[in-house]
């Protein structure tokens, strides 16, 4: 078997392989970039329950109108504010700390997500919407993934300083009375990317591309400027990787992807030359 | 010192959530070119009074009013503990944040900008560092940065909250000659500190703050009224409604710094 047979001729000959590699490589450039802020902002477990948070409301429109983009989108998206708000309200009224707060509503969009689809969908129907199907994108698919990632990049072109500043020093960028949209435009194309990258990799795995790649990227850079390309570079390249084991090895395509995106990750978190367990070991633990 | 009134709080109460009230009806004026310090224990809402001041948090009630009717461009130096230390930034990235108020998202930094930020470096000591990320600053070092940021923007009205906080005693000295050379120079300084010593040192008025304002003026003479007071357990000052200015809380010897 030659080079070409085994990495490039996959993609030549195979149309859904093609297919799934476009969608991974909108979705890292989109969602990557977005996983550095969530990562800096100290959210990352929040976004793995904003993640779920879309399930209860893909199920309803699955339910209601099929499996038709938009109307998953719309009801990833409903579902999304409704349990952002959720969250909002209850810590802040109820007795009830933050990490509690996800960890209640993670489990209750993610449960109630599967008992209404229980009601009506198969087991294939579940399986699909948990794990996604990345070997399956169709053209509607592929289009609104690439509309998200022209939206996410230009939003992010044009409130970027101030995203820094709110993540950095975020009184100083209140008291320079500019950037007022910042946070909000800001989780609102995290929502819109969950739902888009939702579609290939499923509730429970699509920040794997957002979160991890940057995640690792952390261990590489400490500038701002070099973190954000490194991390949509470290997501192509597992994208790429990915797809080639799981069509050589015969594995699932997806988790494949993701599972080498956490071994970019957990990989820099031990030899990177910036914050990696080598460098903490050398210091002798400090 | 004896410049006309440049902002003016009337009666200012900022309520967080639905029960603290961080500040009560605090009235007070401050001078052009006046360098104050307000002082007053932990949760007396000295922070709060200077977000107000600098547009982080609006009043829930009462007013805050500025000479000619505008609001002068202030340059503000957040509490360090508020600031993500470990963020992928150079030294001169944030200092050069300071132009953020006046550039906006869309326009450049340009090569002047430039020149004032390394200026601003030179000046507290940190030339040699401008590349350096901040995670790699000592806790000095990163406030001599939050600093050059201040000079870099050269503000009018400057509001400082707790810039001592884990500087040692030398970095500390530097710190007040800038903020000396600010004041000869005619901005208006307002400061959030409580080490006695250095109120009662450098700076020539203060405001007294318990919630309320239990009173503002001459330094010398809030200490005169032992408003201030070495003697004075800031942690123990009684609630406001039972503290008057002619009968202060009972002694005890420690002072916060």
């Amino acid at each position: 078997m030659t080079l070409d047979d085994t990495l490039i001729a996959p993609f030549t000959h195979f149309a859904f392989l093609r297919r799934a590699l476009v969608a991974c490589i909108v979705l890292s450039v989109s969602g990557a970039p977005l996983g550095f802020f969530m990562n800096q902002r100290r959210m990352a477990l929040v976004s793995d329950a904003m993640s779920h948070a879309i399930l209860p409301g893909v199920a309803v429109a699955f339910l209601v109108a099929g499996a038709g983009v938009l109307s998953l989108t719309i009801g990833g998206l409903i579902a999304g504010v409704v349990m952002a708000l959720a969250a909002v309200a209850l810590s802040r009224y109820a007795h009830l700390r933050e990490d509690a707060v996800f960890t209640l509503l993670f489990l209750l969009s993610l449960t109630s997500g599967i008992v209404l689809l229980s009601l009506k969908g198969s087991n294939l129907d579940l399986l699909r919407l948990l794990f996604g199907d990345v070997l399956a994108m169709d053209d509607a698919s592929l289009i609104f993934m690439t509309g998200v990632a022209v939206v996410t990049l230009h939003t992010l072109a044009l409130i970027y300083r101030g995203l820094i500043l709110d993540g950095f020093d975020p009184d100083f960028l209140r008291a320079s009375g500019r950037g007022r949209g910042t946070r909000l435009l800001f989780f609102a194309v995290f929502m819109i990317n969950l739902v888009a990258a939702f579609q290939a990799l499923g509730t429970l795995m699509a920040l794997g591309l957002m979160l991890l790649p940057s995640l690792a990227a952390g261990f590489w850079t400490r500038r701002v400027n070099v973190a954000l390309p490194l991390g949509i570079l470290i997501a192509v390249g597992s994208s790429i990787a990915g797809l080639l084991i799981s069509f050589h090895a015969n594995t699932p395509a997806g988790p494949t992807v993701v599972l080498v995106c956490g071994s970019m990750c957990l990989a820099s978190a031990l030899v990177g030359p910036e914050g990696s367990a080598r460098i903490g070991l050398r210091r002798g633990g400090a | 010192m004896d410049g006309e009134p440049l902002i003016t709080l009337r009666e200012v109460s900022v309520t967080y959530g639905s029960r603290v009230r961080a500040l009560q009806s605090v009235s007070g004026v401050f001078r052009a070119g006046s360098l104050t310090a307000v002082a007053g224990p932990n949760g007396s809402g000295k922070s709060t009074l200077l977000k107000v001041l600098a547009g982080v948090l609006r009043p829930t009630s009462g007013t805050m009013t500025f000479a000619g009717g505008v609001r002068p461009v202030m340059a503000y130096l957040p509490q360090l503990a508020h600031l993500q230390r470990d963020f992928p930034l150079s030294v001169e990235d944030v200092v050069l944040t300071g132009f953020y108020p006046e550039l906006g998202e869309r326009r450049g930094v340009q090569n002047r900008h430039r020149v004032r930020a390394r200026k601003a470096l030179r000046a507290v000591g940190l030339e040699g560092r401008a590349d350096r990320p901040i995670a790699d600053l000592s806790g000095g070092e990163f406030q001599r940065m939050l600093f050059a940021r201040v000079m870099a923007q050269d503000a009018p009205v400057i509001l400082l909250d707790e810039p001592f906080t884990a500087v040692d005693a030398v970095t500390t000295s530097r710190l007040i000659q800038l903020l000396l050379a600010w004041h000869r120079e005619g901005r208006t300084v307002i400061c959030v500190l409580h080490d006695l010593l250095l109120i009662k040192k450098y700076f020539p008025e203060s405001m007294v703050l318990q919630g309320k304002c239990l009173g503002s003026g001459h330094t010398h003479r809030l200490f005169e009224q032992k408003l201030l007071s070495f003697d004075l357990d800031m942690a123990e000052l009684r609630s406001p409604e039972d503290v008057r200015a002619d009968h202060p809380p009972s002694a005890k010897h420690r002072h916060d710094s």
